[in-house]
């Protein structure tokens, strides 16, 4: 079977290093704890609500709910995002978003900035994660927003 | 759905779990659709089909196409030609290569869905039933290893939303427990008649993996693994769906 590469660290050398040192860092229990920004840079809430509502590129309301009253069709697989910047902290809640099989092995939340372990992507997707590393921290910007 | 049940009953589907075909998650003006067979667009291919069952020579071998009852219920089936487990559609492409010596409908054309669709409709109500074929046996565990794998760039398998997650709703849709039991069918989305590899391929595509090919063996494992999952269960063909 097809397995895709590590493409966009190629293109990411800083989210390359800060995934890389998190990942060491991490390792098993410390996970907990979350991963640093991937970019160094603050990311921008406007676009990461743009992003999550928006649902070819986010994909989040296929499976969550939240409060965004102009979204009709908003998935329940998953727990509401209404008050999730509050329940976790920034770092916590980028390592749900960059690949939340650290947390739980099972879970259907797809890893959003995972490329390796993958089976038979499709060409279009092949080597690039869900989401790049600027979008993540533009999510993690609007996640935190989400305070109630 | 009174006739559905008593066709679970007199099989004697005593199944451990209740399942519940698609048909049950559907607005009730899908499912009058799917009912009267005046309003199932389906029956379009139905009627298509009982011409070619004539026109194209299926009826010289076979006779009248109502001998076909219980056929589309016990597939897939042995093929000794492949060494492997064969849809209906393979069948039937196999009849007119081997039998007669000509061209086969491509998978997916309307011709190709019209003699499935009336094949398939001569077994409608009855309960699934897959052959206890020894020979299936690995065909049916690489279908179990294909539904519980993990894949494309989502990294989800098919067990994780049709076992985990049935009846809940992704996005709008409300989540099928995945059973073949109504195809070749209308889909309303497609606008058109489609094969149960079409709907693998969604499911495929949807998850941003690569589907396989049309008629690949990966598709009658799978196939094999939902009949016999389904079994019991009465056929639909040629059912409607959103
Ligand atoms: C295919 C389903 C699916 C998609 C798509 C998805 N999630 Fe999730 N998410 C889940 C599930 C299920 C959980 C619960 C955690 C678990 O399963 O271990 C979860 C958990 C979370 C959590 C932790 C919530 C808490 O209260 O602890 C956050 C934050 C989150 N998701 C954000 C997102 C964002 C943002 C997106 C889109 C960029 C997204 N999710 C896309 C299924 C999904
Ligand atoms: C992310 C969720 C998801 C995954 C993964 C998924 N499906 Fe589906 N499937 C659906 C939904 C939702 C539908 C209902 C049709 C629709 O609304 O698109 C469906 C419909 C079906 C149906 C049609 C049932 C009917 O009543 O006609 C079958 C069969 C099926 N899926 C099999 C599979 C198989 C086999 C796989 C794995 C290769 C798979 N699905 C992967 C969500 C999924």
């Amino acid at each position: 079977m097809p397995r895709t590469g590590s493409a966009p660290s190629r293109r990411m050398p800083l989210a390359r290093w800060a995934l890389a040192l998190a990942l060491l860092l991490a390792g098993g229990a410390a996970a907990e704890e979350g991963i640093p920004s991937l970019t160094g840079q603050p990311g921008d809430p406007a676009r990461g609500r743009a992003i999550v509502t928006t649902r070819q590129r986010g994909l989040c309301l296929l499976c969550h709910a939240g409060p965004f009253l102009e979204e009709r069709f908003q998935g329940d697989l998953a727990p509401s995002l209404a008050g999730v910047g509050a329940r976790l902290t920034e770092d916590q809640l980028r390592l749900r978003l960059v690949d939340g099989r650290r947390l739980n092995s099972e879970t259907i939340m797809p890893s959003y900035y995972r490329t390796e372990g993958l089976v038979r992507v499709g060409p279009a997707w092949q080597g690039r994660p869900i989401l790049t590393a600027m979008e993540i921290e533009d999510v993690v910007a609007f996640l935190l927003t989400l305070k109630h | 759905m009174r006739r559905v049940l008593l066709a679970l009953l007199l099989a004697g589907a005593a199944s451990a779990e209740p399942r519940q075909s698609g048909f049950e998650l559907m607005s009730p003006g899908t499912q009058a659709m799917q009912r009267d067979d005046s309003a199932n667009p389906g029956m379009l291919w139905v009627e298509e089909g009982r011409a070619l069952w004539d026109s194209t020579g299926c009826a010289s071998c076979h006779g009248d196409v109502a001998r076909m009852r219980g056929v589309a219920a016990r597939y897939p089936a042995w093929d000794a030609a492949s060494g492997g487990p064969t849809d209906l559609a393979g069948r039937i492409a196999q009849c007119q290569e081997a039998r007669q010596h000509r061209t086969p409908f491509p998978r997916e054309s309307a011709e190709a869905l019209a003699l499935a669709a009336v094949i398939g409709l001569q077994s409608r109500g009855m309960p699934i039933s897959p052959p206890e074929d020894p020979r299936l046996a690995p065909a049916l565990a690489r279908g179990e290893a294909l539904y519980r794998e993990r894949r494309g760039q989502l990294d989800l398998s098919c067990a994780q939303c049709h076992d985990a997650n049935a009846g809940r709703h992704l996005a709008g849709s409300p989540i099928p427990e995945a059973h073949p039991t109504g195809y070749p069918l209308y889909r309303l989305e497609w606008q058109g008649m489609g094969s149960l590899q079409r709907r693998l391929r969604n499911c495929m595509a949807g998850v941003r993996s690569e589907p396989y090919a049309y008629g690949a063996p990966e598709y009658a494992a799978i196939e094999l693994f939902l009949m016999r999952r389904a079994a019991g269960m009465p056929l639909e063909t040629p059912a409607v769906r959103p």
